[in-house]
């Protein structure tokens, strides 16, 4: 039996954890047996990106002092994943030492992102999953550049019963989230914004999902101030719905 | 509308230059169009290119080789651009590249001169600097002529005049040109450019230009360019003056193999730019006879020096960054308040202030990594922001009004509710308190004080639910154990 350990993130645990609750059930279902370790916060990447590098540090050097035993880790969130595989590295070499940076490269393959988890280390792409909607995947940056998943995502949700995906048009352009982005520059987002649900709209959707909920949270967000019917859902969600548990249920 | 500012001494921070722009909707368009097309071609062209990879590969190597052997380089066009009769100047700053000029202009007694596009030139501020000596300069590239016209500023390295389109030109032409009857079919406008620049070429002798490579072995200088006004520039004058940055050194003439071919690609989506001018120094009888090279350096020596931004000087100025990005796409250039705009010109322009100025330049980023995808010289230009995002916040470490700035002060607590679980789960549960205030009926936060105001801007959050993922995970935990008991 696959053990993993779920990193669900701090966004995911404070504001979306009908998420984390999906990706158990889901992770569970195809017979992997999760742990969940409390200490965990986040990974960092809201500091490192700002420019809060030495904070930044702190967080990444905790997620490796937690994690480096496990067996593997499994992040419902991309842009998390990236800042691992991207920025780790670079903060252990400026402010870290010889025996943080050796625990990292050992722990560094043993992180996923949850699509990769699957296709990848699990080898598996139809979870037995049913949700009957017609849906759109929107491309996280940090996904689609940062990480590579490809075609991951859609081999999942192309096994998924009972789903109509509509393709996106303008696939690889950003929503303009952008993490703090969002916020110091939030006429400028909503612009880049703007154009994005336009492309969400036009595939007469009633689902946009992706990767990682800060996205979502960005265009669900304007998607609900708007009320232009669309609403956003995490990956994890889709795949963790079943005719028994059906997504409407479990939320 | 006024002309913008392209100083980022004086330019106002990007969210603020950007807001003008976002209500401009014809500019928008303009631009929005106008990448979409050079973007469409650049990628037709790039698959076509089984080895586009492998191109790219050599390309960045190129440049980061030259980076790591510049003096040498440098050293060596110098001997070799002096032997062939040009003239090498070193200037250490904007300043001195300016007195550097006058200088030889003074001394040409020139009151008027002809102009290539160059933007190290924009860099320097030269053309203020002229105006203010008495001097005369004439833009000949069709773009930079529309601007000069209009009394408009470049928003774009590649294609200056992006944000304008042929109706605008038509009005600019038509009033500064006195051609009232002035169609706006491409050919008639660029017809009335040429018969007014044909005077200028025919009668100016003195030229300015920049540099796209210069060439150690030989000492040559590259130019290249779509409309023939360089070629005309870089012949027919008495006396041409280049002005380069230091960092455009290639090693050989071979290397012009790879990067001409990555170059057209990624600028103009041409397997092969029109024109492309070589020369080395002066050739009796045959073109200019004073031929001198200002070798410009302005902050670039200390960019070299750092491990990460040292990457920014590999830019051949594509502009291929700029025609993918999603911010430039909403807010063309003039919002970077710098020639250089775009993710490039994010990097760049900061460092060329010495980080002193356009500190908001690296934050005008979703960090998507477009620009590095695209970028033939494999630049990481959003690790290069996140880095100079880090210069930003320690300088602001530094200042005592820090507390005052409520993202700092956030950023600080946040790293303090993550330092431990125990703090975290603490500040998610003051955390559902305090958004309770703010939630609606139906759960939703529609408005939000102070920093959370520009969230809800446009977007509604939802508010907190009433169980984290830990509180379930923790209850399940609980629920499972007395179960196995």
């Amino acid at each position: 039996m696959m053990r993993a350990s779920l990193f669900i993130t701090c966004y995911n645990d404070t504001l979306f954890p009908e998420t984390g609750r999906a990706a158990v059930r889901l992770l569970e279902r195809v017979g992997v047996e999760l742990d969940f370790h409390a200490e965990q916060t986040c990974c960092g990447q809201m500091h490192a990106n700002t420019g809060f590098r030495g904070e930044a540090y702190s967080q990444a050097k905790r997620f490796v002092q937690l994690y480096r035993d496990v067996e593997c880790v499994v992040i419902p969130s991309s842009s998390c994943v990236a800042m691992i595989r991207d920025q780790y590295a670079g903060l252990f070499e400026e402010l870290g030492n010889e025996e943080l940076r050796k625990q990292f490269a050992a722990l560094l393959p043993r992180v996923f992102e949850l699509s990769e988890f699957l296709t990848d280390k699990l080898k598996v792409e139809d979870v037995g999953a049913w949700f009957p909607h017609r849906v759109t995947y929107h491309a996280s940056c940090h996904g689609l550049r940062g990480l590579h998943v490809g075609e991951r995502p859609f081999r999942l949700l192309g096994k998924v019963r009972g789903i109509e995906l509509a393709p996106l048009a303008n696939l690889d352009r950003c929503c303009g989230f952008g993490g703090t982005f969002s916020i110091k520059n939030a006429e400028v987002s909503t612009a880049m914004l703007d154009a994005k649900l336009g492309d969400l709209l036009a595939t007469k959707a009633e689902y946009c999902t992706a990767l990682d909920n800060s996205c979502l949270m960005h265009l669900g967000g304007a998607m609900h101030r708007r009320k232009d019917g669309l609403q956003t859902i995490h990956i994890a969600e889709i795949l963790a719905s079943t005719e028994q548990h059906p997504y409407e249920a479990t939320r | 509308m006024s002309a913008p500012v392209m100083d980022p001494r004086i330019a106002l921070p990007f969210p603020e230059a950007a807001l003008p722009i976002l209500q401009n909707s014809q500019l928008r368009k303009n631009v929005a169009h106008a990448t979409d097309v050079i973007q469409a071609k650049r990628n037709r062209l790039v698959q076509e290119k089984a080895d586009w990879q492998e191109l790219r590969n050599s390309a960045a190597a190129i440049r980061a080789h030259v980076l790591a052997n510049l003096a040498g380089y440098l050293e060596e066009f110098e001997v070799r651009c002096t032997a062939a009769g040009g003239v090498v100047h070193w200037a250490a700053d904007a300043d001195e590249a300016r007195k550097i000029i006058l200088g030889i202009l003074r001394d040409e007694k020139a009151d008027e001169v002809i102009k290539i596009k160059t933007m190290t030139s924009a860099e320097i501020q030269l053309n203020p600097a002229l105006e203010a000596a008495g001097i005369r300069a004439t833009e000949t590239d069709l773009a930079e002529l529309i601007l000069q016209l209009g009394e408009d500023e470049g928003s774009h390295i590649v294609v200056p005049a992006l944000h304008v389109n042929r109706k605008q030109v038509r009005e600019i032409f038509a009033q500064r040109m006195g051609l009232p009857q002035l169609s706006d079919d491409p050919e008639a406008l660029t017809a009335a450019a040429r018969s007014y620049l044909r005077k200028k070429f025919l009668s100016v002798p003195t030229a300015i230009c920049g540099a796209n490579f210069l060439i150690a072995e030989t000492g040559s200088v590259v130019i290249v360019e779509s409309e023939g006004n360089g070629r005309m520039c870089l012949t027919l004058p008495r006396t041409l003056i280049a002005l380069a940055g230091i960092e455009k050194v290639l090693p050989k003439f071979g290397d012009l193999e790879v990067l001409l071919q990555v170059l057209a690609r990624s600028a103009t989506g041409e397997r092969m730019n029109p024109y492309t001018s070589l020369w080395s120094g002066v050739t009796p009888g045959d073109g200019p006879q004073r031929f001198h090279i200002v070798l410009l350096d302005n902050g670039r020596s200390d960019i070299l020096a750092r491990k990460v931004e040292r990457q920014t000087l590999q830019c051949i100025r594509c502009a291929a960054c700029m025609n993918t990005c999603p911010v430039y796409r909403q807010t063309g250039g003039h919002a970077y308040g710098s020639p250089y705009a775009g993710p490039i010109g994010a990097i760049l322009t900061p460092q060329l202030e010495h980080m002193q100025h356009a500190q908001s330049l690296p934050y005008a980023s979703s960090l998507c990594a477009a620009c590095y995808e695209v970028c033939p010289v494999k630049i990481n230009i959003p690790e290069v922001l996140i880095d100079l995002r880090a210069q930003v916040i320690d300088q602001e470490r530094e200042q005592t009004a820090r507390w005052s700035d409520p993202m700092y002060l956030g950023m600080k607590v946040a790293n303090l509710a993550f330092a431990s679980s125990p703090r975290f789960r603490l500040a998610q549960r003051l955390g559902r308190i305090g958004a309770s205030f703010f939630t609606d009926r139906d759960g939703w936060i529609r408005h939000l004080p102070g920093l959370g105001g520009r969230w809800t801007l446009s977007r509604d959050l939802r508010g907190m639910p009433r169980q984290t993922f830990r509180e379930w995970w923790a209850v399940r935990e609980k629920a499972q154990s007395k179960e196995a008991r």
